[in-house]
């Protein structure tokens, strides 16, 4: 039985040592090649002496960014990736609530890195390849690793404003890949076109797809998902046959009408996850590739990217919502209404149980607590469940369907995000008294009202440094006093519906 | 053409960005997709043309200037 990712990794390399297993453009790395220098970064790492600790990841979205991720694994430790884009009190709130023993970094990411004004020591991987490897140490290290070991902690945003650092185990990517692979026939022959950044956790997916069956991954430039027909030539070129993408990214494709002049021949899997796949945008691509695998994918980073998958192998009315389907292998799925399950056709919080189940937040008992709690239909012994926070019911078919977020957290072009921590930025700014924000499901827009002096350029303008792009209001509306509710909250009900009205719905 | 009003739809869903002096939106990552699509969208509707996926590339984005061309080359097909 595999207890460490990294037998992936090494049976690959013994197997197709050669072939490519990560590129982007013109720079990429060998299943061998990527285990030697994974070894490096890995004994170097070995300087610090840690066990279980936090190492954070800060680069581009690379190659040589895997090995840097799979060396902190060799060390005994576990990863954070930081993208090197994040805005700056958002990459810091990351390094507070870690403190990792290591900030490892890459030549083209030094000079934001630094921008940050982190005191820490900082590591670039350039000078880290020139070294050697320790073989024994890397072996014992190997000798003492379980699989309930950490091996990544991904960021997701949280409501008090501080994002929470979900801790996921050996075993429960393991389980994931184990599962996914097989259920979407992965080989060796597949060339999968990377979309998700690395510290989005569907990214995972990906990377140990590659890992365990020696597929490649071909990084796809961010700017091509601006530009419809450059994605789908880039497609062709690389001769991408299985993709895995926010759905937002599949929509501008379907929009913009793009698909109508071409098609990319080689495309033979079609996944999508992250947020709710409209039925209009994939029927558009479903006419054009009759034959293809389509699924959809739905999970939280706390389940280890995925708990339920709905293979599409039956006609979808236009009117009729994607079913997120079954739970994923080896992962119970159930709808909880209070303490008990939900009747048929009852809707409720959709829980999970299984080794899917993360660790819990990094240094947060209080959230962890509250997540994953124990399973209220088994008083007899300890068992962990997670709530996910999303409502759902079983359809006719007894299929399950994904009906609203249970909070204020919403999806917004693929990313979580709790419209509380764009609040608390926006509170931060001097001159706003106020603000509410709302999610407009209809349009996608996020809407900020707010009470204050300045423009929305200025607000724009000091959001910038607080909260990453994909979380700016796009629509900013100024208010001489917000509505409120008897007890004295913000009526976040009245400002939908004065929003509505003047949206003419 | 007309640039005064596209500045203003430009100032509308990017306050923050200095659309005079960016000759790099889209290369310099100033805008993403969720800009472009918006953009696109709102183009269409001000200047009644259509914009297919053939000029949705990053050469017509880059400036205003090239902005400008696209929706003047378009008004004339």
């Amino acid at each position: 039985m595999i207890r460490n990712i990294l037998e992936y990794l090494e049976q690959t390399a013994v197997r197709l040592p050669e072939k490519t297993a990560f590129s982007t453009g013109e720079d990429r790395i060998s299943f061998a090649e990527l285990e030697t220098a994974a070894k490096k970064i890995g004994s170097y790492l070995l300087r610090f002496g840690g066990r279980n600790q936090p190492v954070v990841v800060l680069t581009e979205k690379t190659p040589i960014s895997v090995a840097a991720f799979l060396g902190c694994v060799y060390s005994g430790n576990f990863y954070t990736p930081i993208d090197a884009a994040m805005p700056k009190e958002r990459a810091l709130s990351i390094l507070r609530t870690l403190s990792p023993q290591a900030v490892l970094t890459d030549e083209k990411s030094r000079k934001r890195a630094e921008a940050l004004g982190y005191e820490g020591k900082m590591t670039a991987l350039e000078d880290i390849l020139t070294g050697g490897i320790d073989e024994d140490a890397l072996a014992e290290i190997r000798r003492c690793s379980i699989d309930t070991d950490p091996l990544y902690a991904l960021f997701t945003s949280g409501s008090t404003g501080v994002p929470k650092g979900v801790v996921v185990s050996h075993q429960s990517v393991i389980n994931l890949t184990e599962w996914y692979t097989e259920a979407f026939d992965i080989t060796e022959k597949e060339i999968i076109g990377n979309q998700a950044p690395f510290y989005f956790d569907s990214s995972v997916k990906d990377i140990y797809a590659v890992l365990k069956t020696g597929a490649q991954m071909e990084i796809i430039p961010k700017m091509l998902f601006s530009f419809p027909v450059k994605l789908l030539e880039y497609l062709e070129e690389k001769q991408i046959n299985y993709i895995d993408w926010v759905p937002s990214a599949l929509c501008i494709v379907a929009d913009t009408g793009a698909l109508e002049g071409r098609k990319p021949q080689y495309l033979k899997k079609i996944m999508f996850c992250g947020e709710a796949m409209p039925t209009k945008q994939y029927l558009v691509w479903r006419e054009k590739y009759p034959d293809a695998l389509f699924a959809n994918i739905y999970g939280p980073t706390e389940t280890t990217v995925d708990c339920t998958y709905y293979i599409i192998d039956r006609e979808i009315a236009p009117d009729e919502s994607i079913p997120i389907g079954y739970g994923c292998r080896n992962t119970d799925v159930f709808i909880l209404n209070g303490d008990r399950l939900a009747a048929e056709g009852e809707s409720g919080e959709l829980c999970v149980r299984g080794r899917c189940l993360a660790l819990g937040y990094y240094n947060n008992p209080e959230k962890t607590a509250e997540a994953f709690i124990q399973n209220p239909l088994n008083p007899h012994y300890p068992e962990k469940i997670y709530k996910t926070g999303d409502i759902a019911k079983y359809n006719e078919r007894g299929e399950i369907v994904f009906l609203a977020r249970k909070d204020s957290q919403i999806k917004h072009m693929g990313h979580r995000i709790e419209l509380g921590e764009i609040e608390t930025a926006v509170h931060s700014i001097d001159f706003i008294q106020n603000g509410v924000c709302l999610y407009d499901e209809k349009t996608q827009r996020i809407v900020l009202f707010y009470c204050g002096d300045g423009t929305q350029a200025d607000i724009l303008k000091r959001l910038r440094d607080k909260v990453p792009k994909y979380m700016f209001p796009n629509v900013i509306r100024q208010m001489e006093k917000l509505p409120m509710t008897l007890n004295g909250k913000i009526d976040r009900l009245a400002l939908k519906e004065y929003y509505d009205r003047d949206n003419g719905k | 053409m007309d640039t005064e009003a596209l500045m203003k739809i430009l100032a509308e869903l990017r306050p923050d960005v200095d659309f005079e002096e960016n000759k790099e939106l889209v290369d310099s990552g100033e805008l993403d997709s969720f800009d472009i699509v918006s953009l696109v969208g709102e183009l269409c509707d001000a200047y009644d043309i259509e914009i297919g996926a053939d000029d949705i590339v990053p050469e017509n984005f880059n400036s205003v200037e090239a902005i400008c061309a696209l929706i003047t080359r378009l008004q004339e097909d």
